[in-house]
């Protein structure tokens, strides 16, 4: 994560509730996913953030501007601050779009530019509107827009005062599946050409993959780690990450020693090398993971080529999944490989038979 | 219909509509409060507001002839200072409507706004809107169909009153008198035509206006 323009630290507990706790939040300036089961506490995180929640105490700044702060205390010494929604500059698209339904397509994506000059106005929702693909709809009712339309006269109807920051909650969930996968795309590339710095929640891990730069794992209302995508889904600090971003294969495992930055870990019958440098020298115990897409299956023994895990596997089963095989293996312990359709051909793997896994020493992650 | 039966039924429409401007202003801000605030003595307001719905319409005259006759706090502050006064002018006629309605608007109003779902309000604060353009530009306009419901139900109201008119207002033909005071005056002098009459012109408005009313509040379901 690069040079982060928004940072928070706070607590919001509701009545008879969880705590929700966001400790040292940063958010760059591409797009950052908050990422998390549902009921942890991703949308708290975002009202906060929006304006809409008032945390019971922190602080949340925005670049230098202080939006929220309070401290615990009855009698603290810096004022308290709350910098009201409508002064934050940041858009917000909730899950279910919140569509104004008294008022034209026109009227709401233009709502926010009430400061200015009747024709300017029209202009600037018109302009937007053509960007979306929506023109033409102005005069159309809420009710009468189809889910994807609707989503995009939201996010329209946010984007158009050019905010600072845009805070996305679930913007696809309220899609079905098929407008869901192809809206995923269009809307990564205008996030994109966008360019304004934006929070997205979601639950879905495909999303976060396809749509993220950043992510923010939630887990039990509290942010459990923060990085890059591709750094956080493949290197999960803790249990709770790789179940939260699916890590197929995690496994229990005990460290047999270290050496040269390479560890040597058993794993059920089997001995698996992983790359050390994180690792605390007195670790013992550990947890394996190793993403499915990671796994290579090869019909013959190949050449022995460090630093890479060859195992000797027995096919347990093979699942279709779309495009996709999920195939599982026992070579000493479960392990979960994913193969597209054709790759799974050509190697006629059928279950019961005995073959060989690769797995790269880099990808074979440990946690402590 | 005679010409001073249509006088009648003129002025006391006249009445209704007058109250209905004094009971809009504070009913709409009242029932705004009661609906999206929570504060101290939330329970004690929401009592006073509805009591004149069971006091007997007597006691609420008598006491707006308290405060606001020429002896009373408000009543001779005006008589002092505008050499203007309320009690048994048409203005305590707009009064005691106005006192009597206020409930029922109120009740409705504020029913109307609780179902207006706050995601909208915060919606178009997001979208850099204050509390008072967040009042009339989304609120309002989603509470319409209620707010016109008890508009209309307090309309109605107004022209029904009887108790609180005649303690503040009295009888005075041509200058203070309405349609209940008018049928009760006749029916004491034994105009019982005259009586009917006016009674029927009562229940086909508030016949209109609860009918109105209640077909408001069904279509928005």
């Amino acid at each position: 994560m690069n040079h982060a323009i928004l940072t928070a630290n706070f607590r919001r507990q509701f009545p008879g509730g969880p705590e929700i706790v966001a400790e040292d939040l940063r958010i760059g300036g591409g797009i950052t996913v908050l990422f998390g089961a549902s009921g942890s506490g991703k949308t708290t995180v975002l009202r906060c953030l929006a304006g809409l929640e008032i945390p019971d105490k922190g602080e949340i700044k925005f670049g230098d501007e202080v939006w929220f702060q309070k401290s615990g205390k009855q009698k603290a010494e810096s004022r308290n601050i709350f910098l009201p929604a409508r002064k934050r500059g940041a858009g917000f698209v909730p899950q279910d779009y919140s569509l104004f339904p008294h008022l034209a397509v026109a009227g709401n994506v233009g709502y926010g530019l009430n400061d200015l000059p009747a024709t300017e106005r029209a202009a600037r929702v018109l302009e937007t509107l053509r960007w979306l693909g929506l023109d033409g709809l102005e005069k159309r009712m809420p009710r009468e827009l189809s889910g994807g339309q609707q989503q995009r006269v939201a996010l329209a109807r946010a984007v158009v005062r050019r905010p600072r920051l845009l805070l996305l909650d679930e913007p696809l969930a309220a899609l079905d599946t098929p407008t869901r996968l192809r809206l995923r795309g269009e809307l990564r590339h205008l996030l994109r050409q966008l360019g304004i710095p934006t929070i997205l929640v979601t639950h879905d891990r495909f999303e976060a993959l396809a749509l993220g730069d950043d992510v923010v794992v939630l887990h039990d209302g509290r942010n459990v780690q923060q990085g890059a995508v591709p750094e956080v889904f493949s290197r999960p600090v803790n249990l709770a990450v790789a179940e939260i971003t699916a890590v197929e294969t995690i496994q229990a495992g005990r460290i047999l020693e270290v050496r040269d930055g390479l560890a040597t870990v058993i794993v059920g019958d089997a001995r698996l090398f992983a790359l050390a440098k994180d690792l605390p020298v007195d670790a013992r115990e550990v947890y394996v993971c190793i993403r499915a897409e990671d796994v290579i299956l090869m019909r013959a023994d190949p050449v022995q080529s460090s630093p890479r895990n060859r195992l000797a596997a027995t096919v347990v089963s093979l699942v279709r999944e779309g495009p996709l095989v999920r195939v599982k293996l026992d070579c000493g312990f479960s392990l979960t490989a994913l193969l597209t359709q054709p790759a799974c051909e050509e190697l006629a793997l059928q279950e019961g038979e005995q073959l060989f896994a690769l797995v790269k020493a880099p990808q074979v992650h440990l946690i402590c | 219909m005679s010409g001073a039966e249509w006088q009648l039924v003129g002025f006391s429409l006249r009445m209704a509509l007058t109250s209905l401007l004094l009971v809009l202003p504070p009913g709409l801000a009242l029932a705004w409060w009661l609906a999206r605030k929570d504060w101290r003595g939330k329970a004690l307001v929401e009592t006073l507001v509805s009591l004149p719905l069971v006091l007997p319409p007597v006691v609420t005259g008598l006491v707006l002839l308290q405060i606001f006759g020429r002896r009373g706090p408000v009543g001779g502050w005006l008589h002092n200072t505008f050499n203007c006064d309320v009690v048994f002018t048409w203005r305590a006629v707009a009064l005691a409507l106005a006192a009597m309605s206020l409930p029922l608007f109120v009740r409705a109003a504020r029913t109307a706004f609780e179902e207006v779902d706050v995601k909208f309000e915060q919606l178009a604060r997001t979208l850099g809107a204050g509390e008072w353009r967040v009042f009339f530009t989304i609120t309002l306009p989603l509470a319409k169909r209620g707010v016109l419901a008890g508009t209309l139900l307090a309309f109605a109201r107004a022209l029904g009153e009887f108790g609180a008119t005649i303690m503040v207002a009295g009888n005075i033909p041509g200058r203070t008198t309405t349609l209940p005071v008018a049928i009760y005056a006749a029916v004491q002098n034994g105009e019982d035509t005259h009586a009917w009459t006016l009674a029927g012109v009562s229940a086909v408005i508030a016949f209109a206006a609860v009918f109105a009313s209640e077909n408001l509040l069904r279509r928005r379901k």
